[in-house]
């Protein structure tokens, strides 16, 4: 097992006796590769991203890790007023012993992660006062000084607007493509597995599910399956490129069936 | 009406993140000058009080006692101020300052671990759990041996610390909201029965009569009477619970984000969380078994501590701690002084933590801090 592999089998977690989330769940996913993780509300996908991180112990099977993991939770309020630089300091943690404070070396390390997300300017921001997604990049550059080789992200644009969505997706493809990282990440949005993801897996059914190649998974009648809608493939351009992904069928509404009428 | 309070709320709040922002710049996030404040006040406690001493006098008496015998010609020197000097006062100082000094250090450390910044360890049944174990210790008949007595009053306060958290968990699933709040009422008016309950049973090494009074005015966070064996019971606490609290300060900052995030960082959460639990058990029992129970000290210090310095508890449990024993040595000298009677401390704490407390109170909802 190469460092930053991440593999698990036969996964399974009960909250109360013999009422399983999930069971006999398994992926892997090699250095520098994406795993995107998909399911709807209740599916367990939190419980099996704790699990993933050892936050929480599995009712059976093993998960298999080589290598640091760092967490990127969903958007979240701290309770105290700390600074954007307090706040990435603290992926120090593991480099600094129980009764010692960070060095100025922490300090400017953290500096250099903030300058890495673009953030350097805002680094004795309170945290609390910045955008959604400035807050994730602030996490992202958290992640970056902690020094970790898997990163795990739990819906990490669910609250952002499109804008913010986009430019998140492009920081996780950039962990992974130049920083070497291995990136595991929970979402809602099919084509936002498309978009960045190498592999996906997803979650049918208690001990129902589908890991592989995104392209081997993210089929119309799997998503079909998973989120009880028709899915149609699209093709665009992007940057002189064409690209393919997923999108649901939603019910029009009135006005869409009127102007497509009028059309 | 409701749009002027809205817009007295904004002026408030830009007036305190104005001051926050000038403070954050200077000297202030650096508690040097804070310790020399405090070293002064002390100083002037010397000769501040009903028998009157000037400050030459007191300087006097202090440069005789620390240079050699015979440098200095001491028989100018009044053998009474000679005595509260040196006997009298310094124990009383030294209760009040290492008191208010345990007291804002518990309650940044409470307030930073429960991510709550409306607990204190009077509010969460820290103080009552002490209190009762201390009381117990007095029915007992252990009234000369002080360190039985702070092993009971430790003892008792981590039980109710124990007792509110899991309380507030069974009730409200995560134990930083108001659950939390609530539990520590209601651990804490238990424990307060306890207490009233052993004041009322007689019992052969415990006659009622003047010792039950003398209990029920040490209850109500009381500094007279304060002796060396005293003092040193709540210097020793103090001292050795602060410096587990300033080491374990920027730690502190890393549990106010919740356990999920700061297991993923790397640390390990509930081995941090009993390390506090205990420091912070024994540092209130110290106090409350030499003073009795100091109401809102705990909870208003953090904050004003908080407006002067910032969140970050690196700089934040420095500043509690001299801004603890500064606030709790000025009460002190106020009731001792100016207020010939001698109010308790604890009930003149109260009486200016409780509108303290009502603004902060009112400041939340105006988003003071943050809501989470």
């Amino acid at each position: 097992m190469n460092l930053g592999d991440f593999s698990f089998g036969n996964l399974g977690h009960a909250y109360l006796p013999d009422k399983w989330i999930f069971r006999n769940y398994g992926g892997e996913v090699s250095r520098g590769q994406i795993l995107s993780l998909l399911g709807p509300n209740g599916s367990g996908k939190t419980t099996l991203l704790k699990i993933l991180l050892g936050a929480l112990k599995p009712t059976e099977g093993t998960v298999k890790v080589n290598g640091q993991v760092a967490f990127v939770p969903q958007l979240f309020q701290v309770a105290f007023d700390y600074t954007a630089l307090d706040m990435v300091l603290m992926g120090r943690a593991k480099n600094i012993g129980l009764f010692s404070q960070p060095t100025k070396e922490d300090e400017e390390a953290s500096l250099r992660a903030l300058e890495q997300v673009g953030l350097a300017e805002m680094a004795h921001r309170p945290f609390h006062e910045m955008s959604g997604g400035q807050r994730q990049l602030i996490i992202f550059a958290r992640a970056l000084v902690a020094e970790a080789d898997i990163l795990i992200l739990d819906e990490p644009t669910s609250a952002l607007d499109l804008k913010n969505q986009n430019a998140i997706l492009e920081w996780i493809d950039r962990l992974a493509r130049q920083k070497n990282l291995t990136v595991i990440f929970s979402t809602h949005h099919p084509h936002h597995a498309y978009a960045v993801a190498d592999r996906a897996l997803l979650m049918l059914g208690e001990s129902n599910y589908a890991a592989g190649a995104v392209n081997d998974v993210l089929t119309e009648s799997n998503l079909s399956k998973l989120y009880e809608l028709p899915f149609r493939r699209v093709c665009y351009e992007y940057k002189s490129q064409s690209v393919e992904t997923l999108i649901p069928v939603l019910r029009p509404t009135k006005t869409a069936l009127a102007s497509a009428e009028s059309y | 009406m409701t749009e002027l309070s809205k817009k007295f709320a904004q002026r408030i709040n830009n007036f305190t993140s104005q001051i926050r922002l000038r403070l954050s710049q200077s000297q202030w996030t650096n508690p040097g000058p804070l310790a020399v404040i405090l070293f002064l006040c002390v100083l002037a406690s010397l000769f501040y009080g009903s028998y009157p001493v000037t400050a030459s006098r007191t300087l006097g008496i202090l440069i005789n006692l620390l240079l050699p015998s015979g440098w200095l010609d001491s028989s100018a020197l009044d053998l009474k101020e000679i005595a509260v000097i040196t006997i009298i006062r310094p124990p009383r100082i030294l209760v009040a300052v290492f008191s208010g000094v345990a007291l804002g250090m518990s309650g940044t450390a409470l307030q930073g671990m429960m991510r709550n910044p409306l607990v204190g360890p009077d509010l969460v049944g820290v103080s009552s759990g002490a209190a009762f174990g201390s009381v117990l210790g007095f029915w007992l008949g252990l009234f000369e041996k002080p360190v039985i007595i702070l092993a009971m009053a430790s003892i008792g306060g981590c039980c109710a610390l124990l007792l509110t958290m899991a309380l507030a968990k069974m009730v409200g699933g995560k134990s930083d909201g108001l659950p939390l709040i609530l539990a520590g009422f209601f651990v804490g008016a238990f424990f307060l029965a306890c207490v009233g309950l052993l004041l009322y049973v007689n019992n052969p090494f415990y006659p009622r009569g003047q010792r039950t009074y003398n209990i029920i005015y040490w209850l109500l966070g009381m500094f007279r009477g304060a002796d060396s064996a005293k003092a040193l019971v709540v210097t020793l606490t103090t001292l050795i619970g602060g410096v587990v609290l300033m080491g374990l300060r920027w730690r502190i900052n890393l549990l106010s984000l919740g356990d999920l995030d700061a297991k993923s960082l790397g640390i390990d959460v509930s081995w941090l969380r009993w390390l506090l639990i205990i420091t912070v058990s024994f540092m209130v029992a110290g106090q409350v078994s030499v003073s009795g129970v100091v109401a809102w000290v705990g909870l208003i210090i953090p904050h004003c501590a908080r407006m002067l310095v910032g969140p970050d508890h690196r700089r934040l449990m420095p500043t509690s701690a001299l801004l603890g024993g500064l606030f709790v040595l000025g009460l002190d000298n106020f009731t001792r002084t100016v207020i010939k009677g001698e109010i308790p401390v604890g009930v003149l704490s109260g009486f200016i933590g409780t509108p303290l407390i009502c603004f902060l109170f009112w400041k939340t909802k105006t988003k003071g801090w943050n809501e989470s």
